[in-house]
């Protein structure tokens, strides 16, 4: 990888990341002699450069109202279109905390999601081992079957599900929140190309060596599969943070409710009070914010590769 | 797990891998149960069950009574089955329209000469993970009849409409929204197709004296055309399922100019208490579905490329 004039700076991924033309910096001058050709081309870059970095501030402009809405006091959130209000009121988070059991529905999306992820791991990883590696009767055609329901509706299960959930008991309980949902083809579909890329030289030489399969799977394959479980364990953990629809059925007591169930509940009842619904909607879009930060490179890669997934 | 760990144990004396014609059935079994038990409690039968429940009337507590395929009937002549079908078909083909031609339109920015290309990659796709819910009550709010939108159209003199509750211009509202939510999905998909491209392709062609345009036309999207059909079919099918949207920005209205079918169906079983209509309408959904995806692969032989 050579260096080059423009894009060493980018946070992409090295593959979409456009390189000067090789012919136009031949012996890399220093900044104050750049030819006219390549002092135009810095400044097409900048400019360019600057054009999609307003257009992105346009994009995220939503964001940042949500913000500011959070922190202006409740009757100037409507009318004039200005940034601040007449004074600027963080108790608004403190009270959006208090108005409702805010604290509670975090807690409740934390621990539903993270036991949601565990699990669709586990499960992925167990099944697109046995996929990739073992030969079995049936084998495609079930896999086959695992890739159909990947266009399937999620919705169309929500009835016999709700049912189900219903007869057993399980209706407003954690178990009821977490489970039905951890079983999806498309994590076993994703670890499966995963899985795919590892030649199977590296497991045969552990197992002739006495390993057991799971040995191997936990020791040979897994370690060289970070990137990807971590891709996927997030990917489930925001499944289950963001969704709506099943909790929404599936939950009344407002003590199991997740974070989006807890915000459509501050709308309504006794009216709307934007500005503590903005300071609860800035609370719950945190999260993802700080994962993105946290794990761009490989979310992006994950979504590259995957392509689907996310809910 | 434990069991799992004393399958693989029994394992070492056998043969370490392709022992054989019988293949490694129950080892197998070993490691699919969890997940192939799940798969078949939780979407197959329920798949089935979906279909099962729709010949029956069917309260959300109470017991059920079997009326064969009235709920398909009552269906047929119900004016609002038409018109969230409707709705749903007009959301989905517009949606996906916008969303892949933002899409592209910035994935082919980002990847001309800028700087910071996976930073702002990482902004457009900022929305596609933050809780849809949060972000449709941003949007109501910026929307509202004394919103922002309005407050700045005022600005400008003109009298902005009241983009949620005026018929005319609900759809289209959580149309906008919506895209907004999610094209940074398929930019980042697309920015990947585009990577693959080989660049001295690209420089070939160019030194050969070709426009951008040309370049583009010709070398450059039919080499895409396998990200963009992928992008499209699943963002299609994702369409069709659009709930969250309408019900924090309209509740479906005014009156049921933003209804659609899986609101509708979540109405009609977790509302009105007709779970056996709800998953009549589910199967439809299903069947509708279906039936675009296979169009959208028949049609894949005409415009998509595959070889390398």
């Amino acid at each position: 990888m050579t260096s080059d004039l423009i894009g060493t700076a980018s946070a992409g991924p090295a593959s979409t990341e456009v390189r000067m033309p090789a012919a136009s910096a031949p012996s890399r001058p220093s900044r104050g002699r750049l030819r006219p050709a390549q002092r135009r081309a810095v400044l097409v870059t900048w400019a360019n450069t600057a054009a999609i970095g307003l257009v992105a501030l346009v994009f995220t402009f939503p964001f940042i109202w949500m913000f500011f809405s959070a922190l202006k006091p409740e009757d100037e959130v409507f009318g004039t279109p200005s940034l601040f209000g007449s004074e600027v009121r963080w108790q608004n988070f403190t009270d959006a905390w208090t108005l409702v059991p805010f604290g509670r529905f975090i807690l409740n999306g934390f621990l539903v999601s993270l036991l949601g992820a565990l699990l669709s791991v586990v499960v992925a990883v167990l099944s697109a081992y046995a996929f990739s590696r073992l030969r079995f009767r049936f084998r495609d055609r079930i896999f086959l079957l695992y890739v159909f329901t990947l266009v399937l509706p999620q919705e169309v299960l929500v009835v016999p599900l709700f049912i189900m959930m219903n007869k057993l008991g399980l209706v407003d309980s954690y178990v009821a929140l977490i489970v039905p949902f951890a079983f999806t083809a498309f994590g076993t579909f994703l670890m499966r190309q995963f899985f795919l890329t590892i030649p199977i030289e590296y497991e045969e030489a552990a197992l002739i060596d006495g390993a057991s399969r799971f040995r191997t799977l936990r020791s040979v394959l897994l370690p060289q599969l970070t990137a990807p479980l971590s891709v996927l364990a997030v990917f489930s953990f925001i499944g289950y943070y963001n969704s709506y629809l099943w909790p929404l059925i599936v939950i009344n007591s407002p003590d199991l409710a997740t974070v989006p169930l807890g915000l459509s509940m501050f709308t309504g009842e006794h009216g709307t009070q934007w500005s503590l619904l903005m300071a609860a909607s800035t609370i719950s879009v945190l999260p993802s914010l700080v994962i993105v930060a946290l794990l761009q490179r490989q979310l992006i890669k994950g979504v590259a590769l995957g392509g689907f997934g996310g809910r | 797990m434990a069991s799992i760990t004393n399958v693989g144990a029994a394992r070492r004396v056998a043969a370490p891998t392709g022992g054989g014609k019988k293949g490694q059935g129950w080892v197998a079994l070993a490691y699919l149960w969890p997940g192939l038990t799940g798969f078949v409690v939780f979407i197959v039968v329920p798949l089935v069950g979906s279909l099962v429940i729709s010949l029956f009337e069917w309260p959300l507590f109470g017991s059920p009574t079997f009326i064969g395929v009235a709920n398909y009937e009552k269906l047929f002549g119900d004016p609002t089955f038409y018109t969230v079908l409707f709705n749903t078909v007009v959301f989905a083909f517009v949606y996906t329209a916008l969303n892949l031609a933002l899409a592209l339109g910035i994935a082919l920015w980002l990847n001309t000469r800028l700087r910071f290309a996976g930073f702002w990659r990482v902004i457009f796709f900022l929305p596609a993970i933050t809780p849809m819910v949060a972000n449709a009550l941003i949007w109501r709010l910026l929307l509202s009849q004394d919103g922002l939108v309005n407050s700045l159209l005022g600005g400008a003199g003109v009298e902005g409409p009241s983009w949620l509750s005026d018929s005319q211009f609900a759809l289209a509202s959580v149309i906008a929204m919506s895209v907004w939510q999610s094209f940074g999905y398929n930019v980042i998909v697309l920015s990947a197709g585009l990577g693959a491209i080989p660049k001295e392709i690209l420089e070939a062609s160019r030194m050969d004296g070709t426009t951008a345009w040309t370049r583009l036309r010709h070398i450059i999207l039919p080499m895409l055309s396998p990200a963009l059909f992928f992008t499209m079919t699943m963002t299609m099918i994702g369409a069709f399922q659009v709930f969250v949207q309408p019900q924090i920005l309209t509740q479906g209205g005014p009156g049921e100019a933003t209804n659609t079918f899986v609101l509708y169906l979540y109405r009609n079983g977790f509302v009105f208490d007709r779970l056996g209509y709800a998953s009549a309408l589910a199967w439809m959904l299903f069947l509708v579905v279906m039936l675009i995806t296979a169009l959208q692969f028949a049609g894949q032989r005409r415009w998509v490329n595959y070889d390398k």
